[in-house]
């Protein structure tokens, strides 16, 4: 589905991503994990095409996706970031179909397809006429979601989409995501720092630190054959403090 | 209810404004524009010079009170207007100074040379005296500018025009070795009231100035003969002669008709006996020449009404404009970091450039009257507009941005439908300042003859009637309010409730 090839990025002095090799497969949950500012987020944007790589390309497919081309080519991926990203002077319906209507699709075709996304997310239809900075962070969170879902993309791109969250709502939304990329069956690439979030949500994970790709795979062989002692060190400062404790208690 | 009420009455005022001028349909001769300078005598004069070619048959119009000797000058030059009465010595000594000019005659050839004629001396010479209270005179034995050697204490003030000109008071102070430091520059009306209140101790008048008398005051003899003769003329075009002969000939004929007392009559009646220069001009016209003159004097309302209807022209024209510029350079500005700088740092600068200034510069390019205050006014609205939008685009949070690019927007859509209105708040911020200064930049306009609420102001400080500044600064006031109200409701009415100034935003 996407093919990653000798990507790389700086920014001035600080090399934000050496040169990386990625291929990911079609309908699987790939999360990118690793501390902040180890390059998660920069790899994610460059597959958006919202930064422009030093070198290296990145195939959609079978296409190779170039400045000319990028434009058509993000109808068929879908990004969340944290909070949502939501255009805070259009309401929550506007914001959902912006794009949609932008491209003039039919009236009835978007206003069935808002009504299957507010199902899929659990959204209240009283919302629609919200505007963002009446919603709550979790629903600014579904709202986002439904805009990026909206043309049916068959990439879905999401950037630290729970980080705002505080821990109840957070974990809801967690268990509300898996069943829905298992629901829709897309690829899905996923950026975040949480490890026990990336293992629940991701197929494969994809550790990176200091802009270099550490190891790949599911969460279960990164426990037990750590490529590196960061790995270890990595799982373990994410056990926390709580696991210490009820450890001890043990 | 009030801004609904505001947009009402703007609506009505702008729909006065666009009404078209009834067609002039009959053949008419050329019409004529005369000048006059800021002060009494000269609109006194100007009115004379007006309806002197309107008994010659032609339509005329008369640029009062306009601010500055360079800019009737410059005006004359470019044909902006036709005709103004001036004084030899202000030629000789100011406007053509470089030439180095003794006599009437070398005079009357430098301004042939650029296309000028002058007629005879009108009969009065309204020199520059310097003038103290007669009590003050009494007590220090002040009889000549010499005396006031003896007196360093003393506080002169001086009109802003002769305290830097080369025949003012540079030359008197080295002339007669003044020793006085305490010397400052005001508007010369100001400076009589500055006399009458004690806080100057002398100023410079004109000889022919109605208040002498009024204010009790003593003129210095000029013992050392340095104040030149400042006889009146009447100055005009030379093409004139072809456009419009009787004109010039009417001209002609008032010369030696005006003597000092006769001038100072004239002054007088407007100045303390509170009469239309119109009407003391017209009584002129009928013992003179007994020529029969009905001055038409306008209702209070109707000049209101005008000069509301020239007000509004200005700022609505000049701002309008602007927006259609500033926007897209706020947009470049925001776009292009090195552009940027050289729109903000352009516009700012302009914004730095006295009005007055700008009027001059401007007065060879455009003449004078509306068009140039309207470009002047047009180019200081660009500065809060550009900066505006340029800070409203900048300030828009990168999320933002990049989800909008995410969505597969392409530019001119994302500029459209996310950013512009995004900054809306911030773009009409800028307008509604713009709005506000305009309409307070705009009474500076009437210096050219643009009209407006200047027009009362400027008459009221020189005939020192307050009642006529208000007249002018009080409908400039309540303009600036109502624009301001205009504007918070169109704010209302364009943003979403999201982008209020009351919203709670993440933007």
């Amino acid at each position: 589905m996407l093919r990653l090839t000798q990507i790389s990025k700086r920014y001035g002095d600080h090399p934000a991503l050496a040169p990386t090799d990625l291929r990911i497969e079609r309908a699987t949950t790939v999360v990118l994990v690793g501390p902040s500012g180890c390059g998660k987020s920069t790899l994610l944007r460059l597959i958006a095409g919202l930064v422009t790589p030093d070198s290296g390309t990145v195939h959609l497919d079978d296409t190779l996706i170039t400045a000319d081309n990028i434009q058509q080519l993000r109808q068929r991926m879908g990004y969340v970031i944290q909070e949502g990203g939501l255009f805070p002077h259009l309401s929550v319906q506007a914001n959902v179909t912006l794009m949609a209507r932008y491209l003039r699709r039919d009236r009835n075709w978007i206003d069935e397809r808002l009504e299957q996304l507010m199902q899929l997310v659990h959204l209240p239809p009283d919302l629609l006429t919200r505007f963002p900075c009446e919603l709550s962070g979790g629903q600014r969170q579904r709202v986002g979601l439904m805009r990026a879902l909206m043309l049916d993309p068959e990439l879905l791109l999401l950037d630290e989409p729970l980080g705002a969250l505080d821990p109840m709502i957070r974990y809801q939304l967690q268990q509300e995501l898996r069943a829905i990329f298992a629901q829709l069956g897309k690829t899905v690439v996923l950026v975040t720092h949480d490890l026990a979030e990336a293992a629940y949500l991701g197929h494969t994970l994809v550790l990176i630190k200091d802009g270099r790709i550490v190891q790949t795979g599911p969460f279960e062989a990164l426990a037990r054959r750590p490529a590196e002692t960061f790995v270890q060190e990595f799982i373990h400062a994410q056990r926390g403090p709580l696991a210490t404790l009820t450890g001890a208690a043990q | 209810m009030k801004p609904l009420w505001a947009l009402g009455v703007v609506t009505v005022l702008c729909l006065g404004v666009v009404k078209p001028a009834p067609a002039d349909t009959t053949v008419v001769p050329v019409p004529v524009t005369v000048g006059s300078k800021a002060f009494t005598e000269s609109v006194i004069l100007g009115e004379i010079l007006a309806r002197l070619s309107e008994q010659a048959g032609h339509p005329v119009v008369h640029k009062k009170q306009l601010g500055g000797t360079r800019i009737l000058w410059n005006a004359l030059l470019s044909g902006a207007i036709d005709a103004y009465p001036d004084y030899t010595g202000t030629l000789m000594h100011e406007i053509l100074a470089k030439e180095d000019l003794h006599t009437p005659a070398q005079l009357r050839r430098a301004l042939a040379q650029r296309g000028l004629r002058m007629t005879g001396p009108l009969g009065f010479n309204n020199t520059y005296a310097i003038a103290v209270r007669e009590s003050l005179a009494t007590r220090l034995r002040l009889v000549s500018v010499s005396d006031l050697r003896a007196h360093p204490a003393l506080a002169l003030g001086f009109g802003n025009e002769f305290m830097h000109r080369a025949d003012g008071w540079p030359g008197l102070q080295q002339r007669y070795r003044l020793p006085q430091r305490n010397v400052r520059g005001l508007n010369h009306d100001l400076a009589y009231r500055a006399i009458a209140a004690g806080t100057l101790q002398a100023i410079d008048v004109y000889s022919t100035d109605a208040e002498i008398a009024y204010y009790d005051l003593r003129v210095l003899k000029d013992d050392l003969h340095y104040f030149p003769d400042y006889s009146a003329v009447v100055l005009y075009r030379a093409d004139l002669e072809q456009r419009a002969p009787n004109v010039v000939t009417g001209f002609g004929q008032l010369a030696g008709r005006i003597d000092d007392a006769a001038m100072r009559a004239m002054n007088a009646q407007v100045k303390l006996q509170s009469r239309s220069e119109a009407s003391v001009a017209a009584a002129f016209l009928q013992n003179e020449f007994d020529l029969r003159v009905n001055p038409r004097p306008q209702a209070v309302w109707q000049t209101l009404w005008r000069h509301t209807r020239e007000h509004l022209t200005l700022v609505g024209s000049s701002l309008s404009t602007a927006i259609l510029f500033a926007v897209p350079l706020g947009i470049l500005a925001a776009r292009n970091r090195r552009a940027g700088q050289v729109i903000l740092g352009l516009t700012g600068v302009i914004q730095t450039i006295p009005t007055l200034a700008l009027f001059v510069f401007m007065i060879p390019l455009l003449g004078i009257g509306a068009l140039p205050a309207l470009a002047a006014l047009f180019l200081y609205s660009l500065l809060p507009i550009v900066r505006g939008t340029h800070t409203g685009l900048q300030s828009i949070a990168r999320e933002i941005l990049d989800s909008a690019e995410a969505l597969g927007l392409p530019p001119m859509a994302r500029l459209r439908l996310i950013e512009l209105p995004l900054a809306a708040r911030s773009i009409l911020a800028g307008i509604k300042t713009s709005a506000v200064i305009n309409v307070g930049a705009a009474t500076i306009g009437a210096l050219i003859g643009a009209g407006g609420y200047g027009e009362p102001i400027l008459t009221g400080i020189r005939l020192d009637d307050v009642g006529l500044i208000l007249q002018g600064a009080v409908p400039a006031a309540l303009m600036a309010l109502l624009v301001q109200g205009l504007f918070e409701a169109l704010e209302r009415g364009l943003l979403p409730r999201s982008l209020r100034a009351s919203a709670q935003t993440t933007v």
